[in-house]
């Protein structure tokens, strides 16, 4: 078979053609995936927040606060709650700090701020150094449990604070804090401040 | 063309990394662990494969002065639906790769062979050629993983066999040169054999 000619109206109508059953096959798929892809993360979430906080029985995913720092960064409150007591919250916060890209905590505290647990929802650290705050690639990230923000400084040792780094990961570590802090600050700011947690 | 030489060209003679330097970008980014060049190894491998049977049926309807961006736009339909499977059904996997998986767009091995293979041959030659570069590839970049993970951290496809880190910088992006320096001097021997 010939190739066809290139004549503007061929061009026109095989690019056509071409983006037009792409942009379908894509649709398709698209409408496929989407169900699965929303149910993992929402399991990611729900992991995350069953790994941080102690037991609960409301339904935690619709019990939350969402605060905006600035546009597209927002600050996410999710209370546990067993009966009427508020058994702690999850605050899940973000920090710019880190050696490459965004780094996203899922902190767990007690309604004073005490951290009860931390869990890395998303980095792009250096493997092998900077991923040491995954629960899964060290114990780092443990010492953070039982602290409360105002009675430790929450620094690596370096910058005078009380909190180990990581060798050769200082970064890493400093954001990992820089993300702790931000998340306790802004619940002090935004909950405690504001009237407890109703 | 005899179809058996036609695969088998991908993996020792024709080796899309090891012999033509093409897709360096993954082959060096993605391979901190053989577990991660295989699938990103079988995800390009996909897309070669879809991309050359579609660009073999279409390439005489197109005009040959818009080509190029109809394969484009093959390739790219291809890689996005990897992309949402891989998110719907292997989200760890899928984490782990994370912007790789849409620059398969730009490997440039993908219009490569598009441009220069598919769009030359017949159907069957055009599949099977996509299959071998795309085991060959999917080859390069697990040897290149195992390398790196073995003298890296001590273990083999997640199987910790040495505790602790070992050579941290094969981790790292030298281990990946060196490493990928080593497989090109590796696979010039036994190309001369």
């Amino acid at each position: 078979m010939a190739k066809r000619e290139s004549t503007f109206i061929n061009m026109f109508l095989t690019l056509l053609i071409v983006s037009s059953v792409a942009a379908l096959a894509l649709g398709g798929v698209y409408m496929a995936t989407k169900g699965p892809i929303e149910e993992n993360q929402r399991r990611v979430m729900e992991n995350a927040l069953q790994e941080v906080l102690p037991d609960f029985d409301n339904d935690i995913t619709s019990d939350m606060v969402k605060v905006g720092l600035s546009p597209g960064d927002t600050i996410t409150f999710y209370f546990a709650r067993q009966g009427d007591d508020t058994v702690g919250v999850a605050v899940q916060t973000f920090s710019k700090q880190g050696y490459s890209g965004l780094i996203r905590v899922m902190v767990g505290m007690t309604p004073d701020g005490t951290i009860m647990n931390t869990s890395v929802l998303g980095h792009a650290e250096t493997p092998g150094l900077g991923d040491k705050i995954e629960k899964e690639k060290g114990d780092w990230s443990y010492q953070f449990n039982d602290l409360h923000p105002e009675q430790v400084n929450l620094k690596v040792r370096k910058d005078g604070g009380d909190i180990d780094g990581i060798t050769a990961a200082t970064i890493t570590a400093r954001a990992f804090c820089d993300a702790l802090q931000r998340a306790y600050d802004t619940y002090k700011k935004e909950i405690l401040e504001k009237g407890g947690n109703q | 063309m005899n179809q058996m030489k036609n695969f088998s060209k991908g993996l020792i003679k024709d080796n899309p990394v090891l012999v033509m330097l093409l897709g360096l970008c993954p082959a060096l980014g993605v391979t901190t662990s053989a577990i991660n060049g295989l699938g990103m190894g079988l995800a390009t491998t996909f897309v070669l494969l879809m991309s050359n049977l579609v660009v073999a049926i279409i390439k005489d309807l197109i005009p040959n002065k818009v080509r190029i961006p109809s394969f484009i736009v093959v390739i790219a339909s291809f890689v996005t639906i990897v992309d949402l499977v891989m998110e719907a059904y292997l989200p760890a996997l899928h984490s782990e790769l994370g912007l790789f998986i849409p620059l398969i767009v730009v490997n440039c091995l993908v219009l490569g062979r598009a441009e220069g293979f598919a769009s030359k041959n017949n159907l069957p030659s055009a599949v099977v050629d996509g299959l071998g570069m795309g085991v060959g590839f999917s080859l390069a970049l697990t040897m290149l993983g195992a390398v790196r993970e073995i003298l890296g951290s001590g273990a083999i496809f997640g199987y910790n066999f040495i505790e602790g880190d070992l050579m941290l910088a094969f981790v790292l992006a030298p281990g990946a040169f060196i490493g990928l320096g080593y497989l090109i001097a590796i696979n010039r021997v036994i190309k001369k054999e």
